[in-house]
Parts: structure tokens; C-alpha cells; sequence
């Protein structure tokens, strides 16, 4: 297994409260990791730093063997990191294969390109890659028309677009009924296994990660707490204190 | 040592006129985001009104200051008149018809009071008690600018008090922070909206009527002063009322000491000082970021479509007209066609910065009158031919937006679209007062076309085809991946930076585009006039060029052509009357209430059927 993603001794204060502070893991191909922890752990400004939008104090993240540290999200991207986030962001006043469209013009540098027009260009790629998140068939819509979860698929596609090897997913199933959560995210397990891309997404709904993952990342107040299997992460007391408090935790170690 | 403080106490004086107009405008600003262009107009209002109380009022002594506070609420309830019938409905709309309606006022009320109160320039009358000069270390200062400066400073203390010592205060607090989150509370935004365009417009009337003694009354105040009041409240920071008057004060300082050093500074100083701080501090000394940014409006961000075989054909068929037109047409309609088809190109190329771009400019006067100077001086200077000329000025224009771009574009919204106004205006004046290379204020003459093109007609194609080639180029950008690019940054900067684009160079290339093609039409016109002057590149020049945009229509891809060609024959139309700039205000108005979409925008609605590809209901 190849590690396409490693953290070590990462740290990010703001005003003195270190959000982050000393956080190490790695993350390999082919895995859906998830990173939970109650509001304020410190989730956002972890991904925040991986994706470039936050530079880190200390430590250091290396994606693909390079070292990321206070490159733009616009350089990241280009080492092959997609992303989707919590709150959908897509380019509204565009069809949907348009956006995706986009996004290869990005990928493949023509963006600068003032001859060739749009409508024809890279259809096909689109295409497929709209079929691979099942949007093919409203791939004339605007995009601002859309339900919200046929926008995340919609974000899905474009941040698959420059074939990257890493997926960064900002809460990817906010917002979203029970049943599309599960089919979101049993579509991007497909992904991941077919392409071998690494996934890391945070997450507030449990069942979500208790059932997709296949390694959960703890985080409280700023730090690593537990990491390992759902299995292992469920059974350990110190996660359970985090998300029932001390009492309830105890009461269950007795059910148990 | 005395002249130092006397021009110390000028500076400050000068300060508190500006800090006097600009804090009615940040503080509609930041509870409304409307950006007000008519407030240099209540301004002016307040003085005409005051100048008038004063001589009929009896009471004496009294009657001065009793006059100024009366004209300062007769224009709060003008303003309350305003807000109500007008702005009102338009808060739905996308701001650029705030804009435009505020424009439309501007126009109204300046032709009303010509009406009302003469075009005569008024002579001040004296304020009664602090009509002498007192005298310090040996040099006199006027004691009405002292009175000035406690004014303001009592001002700034009771708008404090009112902010932070009131409940109506913290709600205007809160609704310059979050107004979605006010709303959400309850608070009968309506009302609140309502109560501070009284008191901002009330403050404009104040000021107006405050500056008499100073600066007397006359029907150019309006925009003379407004622009001083949104580079103050753009340099404070939007919203913020402790930041404008600190704007102001280092405004008026430091252009009372920049005239000891280089007396050519004082057009120049203020737009100068913007510059640079907007350049530091992109969202001014004491503005939050965000709060100055116009959010896209997604009702005007339907996908682009390309024309239709049935449009095509229509276009086509008025080419044909346009190309034809010399064999029925006399002289004096073929000028009106030129002048149409080099407006309407420069409009293309605003529109592109402003429609699929995003990027709104208040300076656009300055690539078109950059245009216009730079091939005239290339044909004055260098004698050049026109067909040289026509070639290089565009370039030489495009070079100039390279460098006003690469600042432009590290703001966005209402701060980007003055900093452009600060560059047009620093240009404005170096053409203006540098009278030995540009003939200054007399413009350069005798600037003609090449024998072969000095027909009518010939230089009627010639126009025709380099204008309607560089409209349909624009046009053809937006549909290449650029023009994609250009409005992918401006849906979602968010976005873009996440698939790996650079936004900044894209808006900086769209700056080169737009001051090329601009400079394009400003070249041609100046061979069609044979002349230019500074006027070209003054401001009113570029809201020209904005109204032109927002009469078409900012969504639809003809709507700059349809828009110049309406304009100009409005004005044609209507400069002959006498109360022309009433109706055109008028008729403003009337298109942002009746028309939210432009006139293109209401032709697609209206008559889009007709030219789609299939007849019947749309998908």
C-alpha cells in the first residue's frame, strides 16, 4: 500500500488557541478515512491546512512525496487533489457539463484559449464523467435549478476531473436526505475503489462513517485522540467520554 | 509657524465639508449597501434650499442656523420620498439598477432645480457672528471654518451617541454586521431602512447647506462633490463613520500641504491617496471585507446560449441594413451611425468587464479617452498616419489597462469599481494640466483621417467594419473558454481556485482586452470629431458608458449595442428640448422599475419566442 497523504506534528494556532495542535496521520490509497470530533475539534482548520487555504504554524503535510506547506489551493489541485465542500459551490450561471467542462479547460490549460469555443470541447470526457456520478442525463440544466444533491454529484464530477489520487470531502453529505447520503456515498466508495484514490472527508453524521469508512481519525479540542478501524474507534471509552460525556460513557462500558 | 497652522486649520476645515457629505452616504451604505450616486444631489439641494430660507426667513440673527436645519430636514423627507417610491422596489433587483436609478435621479433633480432655483452660480451669504478672520501668529483664518470644524466634530459625536447609546443605533449596527440575521429576528427592516436614508440624506442636506458661507451654491455641486464623498467613504471603509471622518481628515491635510509642494496635486491628490490605500488596505482603513462586495444575483445568471438560426438571421438582416444605409441616408444620419457603432463598441467592452467579468468600472471614460488621446497625440506629436494610429493607440491603451488592472484586480465590488474611478481620474488630470504635450483643457485639434478615408461614406465603412468586427469579437470571447474562465471566477472564486485557476490573471487579461478594444473606438472617434478634449475622459464620460451598459441590459449579449444606440438616440432626441436631462432621468427611472432586465432582457422576454429555434413552449 502507498501513502499518498502524510501529516506530521501539524499545528495551527489562531489568537493563541492552537486549533490544531500536533496532529500526525497518514492516509493511503484506495482508503476512506474520516475525520470526526465534536464542533471545534478542530476539523475545518486541519482540512483547511491540507487544502491550502490555511498555512500551518509547524509541522508539515506531504502529499504524493512533496511537501505541501503553503502552497495555493490552485497549486494543490494541479499535484492531483480534488475537492468538494461543505457548502456546494458551483458555477450557477452554467449548465451542468458545463461545470464540468470547466474544470478539464483548467485541467488540460486552455483556459486562456480566446479562438476555440466552448461547446465543443472535451464533450466526451464530460460526459463520462458525469456518467460516473449518474448526472448524464441532466447534463443540459442549469446549474442553479438543481435539488442539492444533484449539485454534491455535480461537485463530485468536477473534483474528479483532473483524475486526482486524493479527494478532499468537506462534510460531503450535508444538507442531504437519510437514503441520498447513503447512495453519495456507497457512489464515491465505488470511486475510490475502482480508481484507487485515497479519500478524506470529515463528517457529522455517524452512521454515515461507521458504515463507509475504513479508518476514522478522532479529533478533540485540537488534537488526535483515537485512530483506527470503526470497530476499535466505536469501543474506545475515550471517544465514547467525547460524544456522551463521562457519565453516559460509563453507564454503557456497564451494558456492554 | 502661523501660515503652518492656518493651513493646518484649512486642511482640517476642508476635512469637515467632506467628512459632512460622505457620513450620510457611508452610513446608507452600510445598513443598505446602496450605493447612492444621487447623494451629491441632495447635497446640492440643501444649499440651494438654504440659500433661499435664509433671505425669506424673519428672524434675524437666528434665521442663518435655523435655515440650515430646516433644509437639512426638507431633504431628509426628500429623501424619505425617494426611498419609498423609488429605491424601494429596486432592493430586489440586482444593484447595478440601484445604480441606475440613483443615476436617473441625479439627472432629474439636477434639471428640477435648475428649474426651481436658476442656473445662475448663488454667491454664499455670510453667517452672521463668524463673519471676520481671526487672526493667528500673524496669518488670518477665516472663523467660519473653525465653526465648520467643531460642527463636524459635534456631528461625529451625536452620530456616535446615536449609534452606540440608542436602541435604533445597535439595529443599524446590526444590520451593517448581518442583515439576513437582523431579518430573521423581526426587526421591521423596511422601517430601519426607511429611517436611515432620513438621516443619511438629512446629513447631505446639512452639509449642502453648511458649506454655503464656504463655497455658495451652483447646479455643478452634485457631481463635483460626489466623488470626493465616495473616495472618502471608500477610504474609511465602507459603513464605517469613525473611518470616514479619519478618510477625510487625511484627505483634507494632506491636500492643503501637498498644493505648498506641488501646486498641480489638488485635482489629482485625493484620487491619489485612494489609490493608495485601497492598494495597503483593500477594504479601507476601517472597512471589514465582504461588506463592499456585490454578490451575483443568480435571476441574472441564466446560462449563455448562442444564437439561434432565426437571431442570426435578424442580425444579419440589420448588417445588411447598416451596410446599406449610405444609399438612402443623408450626412447627418450616417454621423449619428458612427457615433453609434464606436459608443456601442466601447459599451461591448465595458460590458465585457461588467457582464461576464464581473468587474464593475466607474473609469471606463479612461480607455476610450485614452484611446482618443493617444492616437491624436501619435498624429500631433509624431505626425503619424491614421492607419498607424488606429493600430498602436489600441495597444498603447491595452498597455495601460495591463497596469491599471494589475491593482484593479486585487479588490472586487464597490471598492475594484472606485479604484478604477481613481485611475481614470489621476489620468483625467495629467491630460488636464499637462497643457505643453496634451494642449491641456483646449484638446488637441486637426486630428483627420487619411485622404483615401476622408469621404463620408468611406469612413462610415471603415468605422463600421472595425467597430462591428471588434463588437463581434467580444462577443465570440465569451463563448471560448476564456470568456468560460471569466465567469466561473466570477460565480464562484471559491470554485475556480479549487480546479486550479489563476482569478486574478484572468480579471487581469480581461482589463487588457476591455482597454483595447476601448481604445479602439476611442481612436476612431477622435478621427470622426477631429478633435479631443479632456471631457473624454471625465467622469461623466464614463457614466455615460455605464448607462449605455445598464439600458440594454447587463444579460443579454446585444445589450450594450441596443443600449448605445438607444441612448444616443435619446439624446439626440431629447437635447433639443429644454428639460432634456429630466425626461432622460425620467425615462430612467421608468426602465429600472418597469424593465428590471434591461431592454434586451425585456425584448427576450417578450419576443425571445419568436427568434428560438423551435416555436412552442421553451424545455
Amino acid at each position: 500500500m502507498t501513502t499518498i497523504l502524510s501529516i506530521h506534528r501539524l499545528s495551527k494556532s489562531f489568537e493563541g488557541i492552537r486549533a490544531v495542535n500536533n496532529i500526525s496521520f497518514d492516509l493511503n490509497e484506495g482508503e476512506l478515512l474520516a475525520m470526526i470530533g465534536p464542533n471545534g475539534a478542530g476539523k475545518s482548520t486541519c482540512f483547511n491546512l491540507i487544502n491550502g487555504q490555511l498555512v500551518p504554524d509547524s509541522g508539515s503535510i506531504v502529499i504524493f512525496g512533496k511537501k505541501i506547506n503553503g502552497l495555493k489551493p490552485r497549486h494543490i489541485w494541479r499535484l492531483g487533489v480534488g475537492r468538494t465542500f461543505q457548502i456546494t459551490s458551483t458555477f450557477i450561471s452554467m449548465t451542468v457539463l458545463e461545470n464540468v467542462q470547466m474544470a478539464l479547460l483548467s485541467h488540460h490549460g486552455r483556459t486562456l484559449n480566446v479562438v476555440r469555443k466552448v461547446q465543443n470541447l472535451f464533450m466526451d470526457e464530460s460526459i463520462e464523467l458525469l456518467e460516473r456520478v449518474g448526472m448524464a442525463d441532466q447534463q443540459d440544466r442549469a446549474c442553479g435549478t438543481l435539488a442539492y444533491g444533484d449539485l454534491k454529484r455535480v461537485e463530485l464530477a468536477v473534483a474528479l476531473a483532473n483524475n486526482p489520487k486524493l479527494l478532499l470531502m468537506d462534510e460531503p453529505t450535508a444538507g442531504m436526505g437519510p437514503k441520498e447520503r447513503s447512495r453519495l456515498m456507497e457512489l464515491t466508495a465505488e470511486i475510490v475503489q475502482t480508481h484507487r484514490i485515497g479519500v478524506l472527508f470529515t463528517e457529522h453524521d455517524m452512521e454515515v462513517v461507521f458504515k463507509h469508512a475504513d479508518r476514522i481519525i478522532v479529533l478533540n479540542q485540537g488534537k488526535l485522540v483515537a485512530q483506527g478501524c470503526p470497530e476499535d474507534v466505536r469501543r474506545d471509552t475515550g471517544v465514547q467520554e467525547i460524544y456522551l460525556g463521562r457519565e453516559e460513557a460509563a453507564r454503557l462500558e456497564k451494558i456492554i | 509657524m502661523g501660515f503652518l497652522i492656518v493651513q493646518f486649520l484649512t486642511g482640517l476645515s476642508d476635512a469637515s465639508g467632506l467628512f459632512l457629505v460622505a457620513c450620510g452616504l457611508s452610513l446608507i451604505f452600510g445598513v443598505s449597501r446602496i450605493v447612492n450616486f444621487a447623494h451629491g444631489s441632495f447635497y446640492m439641494v440643501g444649499a440651494y434650499l438654504a440659500y433661499y430660507l435664509i433671505g425669506y426667513l424673519p428672524l434675524g440673527g437666528l434665521s442663518f442656523w435655523a435655515s440650515i436645519l430646516i433644509s437639512g430636514l426638507i431633504v431628509g423627507l426628500i429623501g424619505i420620498l425617494v426611498e419609498v417610491l423609488l429605491l424601494k422596489r429596486l432592493y430586489r433587483s440586482p444593484e447595478l439598477f440601484l445604480l441606475m436609478g440613483t443615476f436617473g435621479l441625479i439627472l432629474v433633480i439636477q434639471d428640477l432645480s435648475r428649474w426651481l432655483f436658476g442656473s445662475e452660480d448663488l454667491l454664499g451669504p455670510r453667517c452672521p457672528g463668524l463673519d471676520g478672520s481671526i487672526d493667528i501668529l500673524g496669518t488670518l483664518l477665516p472663523q467660519y471654518d473653525l465653526a465648520l470644524i467643531i460642527i463636524a466634530l459635534l456631528i461625529l459625536l451625536a452620530i456616535w451617541l446615536l449609534l452606540n447609546r440608542t436602541r435604533w443605533g445597535i439595529l443599524v449596527r446590526a444590520a451593517t454586521e448581518d442583515r439576513e440575521m437582523l431579518a430573521a429576528l423581526g426587526v421591521n427592516q423596511s422601517l430601519l431602512f426607511t429611517s436611515v436614508f432620513f438621516l443619511g440624506s438629512f446629513l447631505a442636506g446639512l452639509g449642502g447647506a453648511l458649506q454655503l458661507p464656504k463655497g455658495g451654491a451652483d447646479l455643478l455641486m452634485d457631481l463635483n462633490v460626489i466623488a470626493g464623498a465616495f473616495v472618502v467613504v471608500v477610504v474609511g471603509g465602507m459603513g464605517s463613520i469613525l473611518g470616514a471622518y479619519l478618510a477625510a481628515l487625511l484627505i483634507g491635510e494632506l491636500s492643503a500641504f501637498g498644493v505648498l509642494v506641488l501646486p498641480q496635486s489638488t485635482l489629482v491628490m485625493m484620487f491619489l491617496i485612494m489609490a493608495v490605500v485601497l492598494i495597503i488596505r483593500p477594504y479601507g482603513l476601517f472597512g471589514k471585507g465582504k461588506s463592499g462586495e456585490y454578490e451575483y444575483d443568480e435571476k441574472t445568471s441564466a446560462p449563455i446560449q448562442p444564437a439561434s438560426e432565426r437571431l442570426k438571421l435578424a442580425g444579419l438582416g440589420l448588417l445588411l441594413l447598416v451596410l446599406l444605409m449610405p444609399l438612402f441616408a443623408g450626412d447627418f444620419q450616417l454621423v449619428l451611425m458612427i457615433e453609434i457603432a464606436i459608443l456601442a463598441l466601447s459599451s461591448m467592452s465595458l460590458y465585457f468587464m461588467m457582464g461576464p467579468g464581473g468587474m464593475i468600472s466607474f473609469g471606463h471614460a479612461v480607455f476610450f479617452g485614452g484611446g482618443a488621446y493617444a492616437a491624436a497625440l501619435l498624429v500631433h506629436h509624431l505626425n503619424t498616419p491614421m492607419e498607424l494610429a488606429l493600430f498602436f493607440a489600441p495597444l498603447l491603451v491595452g498597455l495601460l489597462a495591463l497596469i491599471i488592472g494589475w491593482f484593479c484586480v486585487r479588490l472586487s465590488g464597490v471598492y475594484l469599481a472606485m479604484l478604477t474611478l481613481a485611475f481614470a481620474q489621476i489620468c483625467w488630470s495629467i491630460v488636464f494640466q499637462w497643457s505643453a504635450f496634451t494642449g491641456g483643457d483646449d484638446g488637441l485639434l486637426s486630428i483627420w483621417p487619411s485622404d483615401w478615408a476622408s469621404n463620408r461614406i468611406v469612413f462610415y465603412y471603415l468605422t463600421m467594419t472595425l467597430c462591428i468586427g471588434g463588437i463581434l469579437i467580444l462577443r465570440h470571447l465569451v463563448f471560448t473558454p476564456f470568456g468560460y474562465t471569466l465567469r466561473a471566477c466570477r460565480d464562484s472564486a471559491l470554485r475556480v481556485d479549487s480546479i486550479g485557476i489563476n482569478l486574478k490573471r484572468h480579471q487581469w487579461f480581461t482589463f487588457a482586452l476591455t482597454g483595447f478594444f476601448a481604445g479602439l473606438a476611442g481612436s476612431i472617434y477622435v478621427f470622426s470629431k477631429g478633435s479631443v478634449f479632456p471631457d473624454e475622459m471625465a467622469i461623466p464620460r464614463s457614466f455615460d458608458f455605464l448607462l449605455m451598459v445598464l439600458l440594454g441590459g447587463i444579460e443579454a449579449l446585444s445589450g450594450p449595442v441596443i443600449g448605445s444606440a438607444a441612448f444616443i438616440w435619446l439624446h439626440d432626441l431629447i437635447s433639443r428640448i429644454h428639460f432634456w436631462q429630466l425626461i432622460l432621468g425620467s425615462i430612467f427611472i421608468f426602465l429600472v422599475v418597469a424593465f428590471p432586465r434591461g431592454i434586451a432582457g425585456f425584448l427576450d422576454n417578450r419576443f425571445g419566442r419568436i427568434f428560438s429555434n423551435h416555436i412552442g413552449p421553451r424545455a
